[in-house]
């Protein structure tokens, strides 16, 4: 039998995870939140399931330390496979213990009763039991080993089409984000020019209601009228001198130099290992390459702050509120148990962005203004000015095809800066931006490589291809010129478009088909096989100004095959995307039509990322793509139709899919330009300068 | 103070505020109308739209003042088919642009109800969406139109 899900095992207190209200309802609790790809929807979709009762009766609670069990980070496309998996295991208990009773009660055995919508009926008995006549009692059970689960082939909801998001409606006419909290302050943050500037001299006098909190060079101003406070940041901003500290960044880019001086891993057994790099001799070589990206969410990040009594109460959008409470504490120097975090909407943030960085903000504003529930907001140009960027990447491929036009040998070289400085309680520094800025400053943690399975930098580096000889190597570069962390993917983008770009560009130097080439090198990977076939099918083809792409998400989760067809105007060197199509393989199928989105949702930001987006800066390292003129992405009239196709496993476990198209998204798309113009770009962004700058080539 | 009608509904707000920009104002607690949200209050995302006499307005600068006596709308006052075709296909995935889309469609539905997907598309070209809506979006509002 299958070990308990691992979060279960953590939190194994039935009633932590399960607990029916009076009213005919239940409660789902997860430790993992809501950022837009559905989640709760799902895991409550998941409960109904197990537990035999309709889906309106089901309402998810989320992240809210104390709580709700403590799940860590929502990071990896990892709820379904993590929280969903627990809360099935819990609601298979529930309904057993249920029936237990129920049998009691009727004197009966509990095999012989079955459960419509908690409505539990047996031989001979005319007034049916509900669950609800039997919560009298709480679940007071510890799950310490497992209860057999409903078999998928009887199910009723999980995987049917037409399931429904429960939070929309609330979004589109409601308060339902962090920054619709109500405040008695509405506080800002006076940011310095760049993360290292300290203030010089702030000679400014704010008047009643309005409030200034200095500590160092954190700066910040509160006042009880939202507006007031903006007008009031940015007066106390024009009076604020600023001097810079360290020297700059010595360069953006992941030059020569910079590659010299990198640490190697190569990967034994999917891992980076300090073991010297095996020289294999390649005869065909590409360099391929990403900028520095946003996560430049649609909100500002925002979040809520209450000091009261020395206990500090907040409520944000993060990730992470565990981890996030310790390091809060560690920089208010107050015991962890004194702060309690609750988990509310913000926009979606795509990973690691300025939502843990708002905590601390208003935490710091709150501690100074005690009794007073504090709104911290950002600006725009705030938010793409100093949330954590998507780190850069450089990638160096090679390979050599042998007589039969196959691949002999591969080796893949990625360079880049850590995609991994989540706060965290373990880290020896404090990741939150607002830290090192304090009189008594907390520094960053330096940075260092992520040695795990399929992490940061290296996440999908290991090819989907058999090869008979390989070298994937893995290259830290420390010293970061800014603050990099998790953006959707991971290395996984900037790997995977260099693979599917490179194995095009074999294929074509060996006169094969793109399909057939992956077909031959795929091997026995039939769940590969099959999503490469399904998005052919439903695409008719790769004939014409098309491309393709394929992954499998952390090479274990979602697998994702994307064809792009493109048409570049020949004045003016743009592409356009007019369709692209997907085919997946998640496993088994929670809900379709939210797959569907998330899926979607990650092969349009990959082309809005491929197409337009780069950040840029100056040489202090300050971020000058302040706004949405600057750092444009893609709209509207630019997005493509697209068809999507699931390949359904309902016998096996579910796998997260937000981040499995990022990848096969780009490769595809970068594969249909050449098929489309004969030019190769390997460096992103795909605008018409680099389109022009390769055909120059 | 100054009145203007919000959703059907008669609504007012200090003088003093005139200058304020209009989506402060419906936000503030005086009006308490949240669903237009601030996304960079510089007229580039559209988050904050609403519509004001049936046109759609940038709410972020707008001074509150101009829609003295004329009668602003926001999503949540647009209880429509717009609105429920778009929560009902499940057409977001955040929802913080959602309020902006909705209104920006309802502009163009109210003067093409059947509209096609370029002319949907262009409509709504200033709503940003960083998740990546818009396949859905579209194929919705285009299904709306078609029935
Ligand atoms: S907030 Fe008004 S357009 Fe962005
Ligand atoms: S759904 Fe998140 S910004 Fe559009």
């Amino acid at each position: 039998m299958k070990p308990l899900p691992h979060a279960l095992a953590a939190t194994p207190s039935l009633d932590r995870w399960i607990r029916l209200t009076g009213e005919g309802g239940v409660i789902a609790f997860t430790g993992k939140v809501d950022i837009g790809q559905g989640i709760l929807t799902a895991l409550g979709t998941i409960v109904a399931e197990e537990l035999d009762v309709a889906r309106r009766r089901v309402r998810v609670v989320s992240a809210h330390t104390g709580h709700t069990p403590n799940e860590g980070v929502t990071a990896g496309s990892m709820s379904i496979e993590t929280s969903g998996a627990a809360l099935r295991q819990a609601s298979a208990w529930a309904r057993r213990l249920l029936l237990q009773r129920a049998a009691a009660r009727l004197a009966l055995a509990a095999d012989n009763l079955t459960v419509a919508d908690g409505e539990i009926r047996g031989e001979g008995v005319n007034e049916p039991l509900t669950y609800w006549d039997l919560a009298d009692q709480p679940f007071d059970f510890e799950i310490c080993d497992r209860t057999p689960e409903k078999a998928p082939s009887t199910y009723r909801l999980v995987g049917r089409d037409g399931q429904r998001r429960t939070d929309i409606l609330a979004k589109a006419s409601d308060p339902a984000f962090v920054h619709d909290s109500d405040a008695e302050l509405h506080a800002r943050v006076v940011r310095p020019p760049s993360l290292r500037h300290r203030l010089t001299e702030l000679d400014v006098d704010v008047a009643a209601p309005g409030r200034l909190v200095v500590d160092g060079s954190f700066v910040a101003v509160a006042h009880p009228v939202e507006f007031e406070a903006a007008r009031l940041a940015r007066r106390v901003a024009g009076r604020a001198r600023w001097h810079g500290i360290g020297s700059p960044p010595r360069g953006f880019d992941i030059d020569e130099s910079r590659r010299e001086t990198a640490e190697a891993f190569p990967l034994r057994n999917g891992v980076p290992s300090p073991v010297p790099r095996r020289r294999i001799a390649t005869t065909h070589r590409a360099a391929y390459s990403r900028p520095f990206l946003m996560h430049a969410s649609l909100a500002p990040s925002a979040a809520v702050a209450v000091w009261h009594d020395g206990a500090l109460a907040i409520e944000c959008s993060s990730q992470g509120i565990e981890p996030l409470r310790h390091v809060i504490a560690r920089v208010l120097g107050i015991d962890a148990d004194a702060i309690e975090i609750r988990h509310v909407s913000g926009a979606g943030c795509y990973g690691h962005n300025g939502a843990d960085d708002a905590a601390l903000d208003a935490a710091l504003v709150a501690r100074e203004l005690p009794g007073h529930r504090v709104l911290m907001k950002w600006s725009r140009e705030d938010e793409h000015g100093f949330e954590p960027l998507g780190p850069a990447m450089h990638v160096e491929m090679g390979a050599s095809v042998d007589a039969k036009g196959g691949i002999g040998a591969w080796t893949h070289d990625v360079y880049g800066f850590t995609h991994v400085t989540r706060p965290s309680p373990r880290a020896p520094g404090v990741d939150l931006l607002a830290a090192r800025f304090l009189a008594e400053p907390f520094e960053p943690t330096p940075a260092r490589p992520a040695l795990g399975p399929e992490v940061g930098i290296h996440r999908n580096a290991a090819p989907i291809y058999s090869f008979p000889d390989q070298e994937v190597t893995k290259h830290f570069v420390p010293d970061a010129p800014v603050r990099t962390s998790a953006l959707r993917g991971l290395g996984a983008q900037g790997n995977v478009f260099a693979i599917e770009s490179f194995m095009d560009e074999l294929a074509q130097a060996a006169g094969v088909d793109p399909a057939d080439f992956r077909r031959r090198h795929l091997q026995r990977d039939v769940r590969a096989l099959a999503v490469l076939e399904a998005v052919l099918d439903s695409c008719g083809g790769l004939a014409g100004n098309r491309g393709l792409g394929l992954a499998r998400y952390k090479n274990r989760q979602c697998c994702a095959a994307v064809v792009a067809e493109v048409s570049v105007d020949q004045e003016t060197a743009r592409i356009r995307v007019p369709r692209l199509w997907i085919a997946a393989d998640a496993g088994r199928v929670i809900d379709p039509d939210g797959l569907t989105n998330q899926l979607e949702g990650g092969a349009v930001q990959a082309l809005s990322w491929c197409l337009k987006e780069s950040v840029s800066f100056d040489a202090e390292g300050a971020v000058t793509s302040r706004d949405w003129s600057s750092y444009p992405i893609l709209r509207f009239n630019e997005v493509p139709r697209v068809e999507t196709v699931l390949l359904d496993h309902p016998e096996l476990d579910p796998l997260g899919a937000g981040e499995a198209t990022v990848g096969p998204t780009s490769g595809a798309l970068a594969n249909a330009v050449f098929a489309a113009t004969g030019i190769r770009v390997r460096d992103l962004p795909m605008t018409p300068e680099r389109l022009r700058e390769a055909a120059a080539r | 103070m100054t009145a203007f009608r919000l959703n059907g509904d008669a609504a007012q707000f200090d003088d003093g505020d005139r200058d304020t920009p209009l989506l402060y104002v419906l936000r503030s607690p005086a009006v308490g109308d949240m669903t237009a949200k601030l996304g960079c209050a510089r007229e580039e995302c559209g988050a904050c739209r609403v519509l004001v006499d049936s046109e759609p307005a940038y709410a972020c600068t707008l001074p509150a003042g101009a829609v003295e006596g004329r009668h602003v709308e926001t999503a949540a006052g647009l209880d429509t088919p717009v609105r429920r075709a778009l929560v009902e296909s499940n057409a977001t995935q955040c929802g913080y642009c959602l309020p902006g889309i909705v209104v920006a469609a309802q502009a163009l539905f109210r003067t093409n109800p059947k509209p096609s997907r370029a002319e949907i598309a262009d409509a709504l070209d200033r709503q940003l969406c960083r998740c990546g809506s818009h396949p859905r979006v579209l194929g919705a509002l285009l299904d709306l139109g078609g029935e």
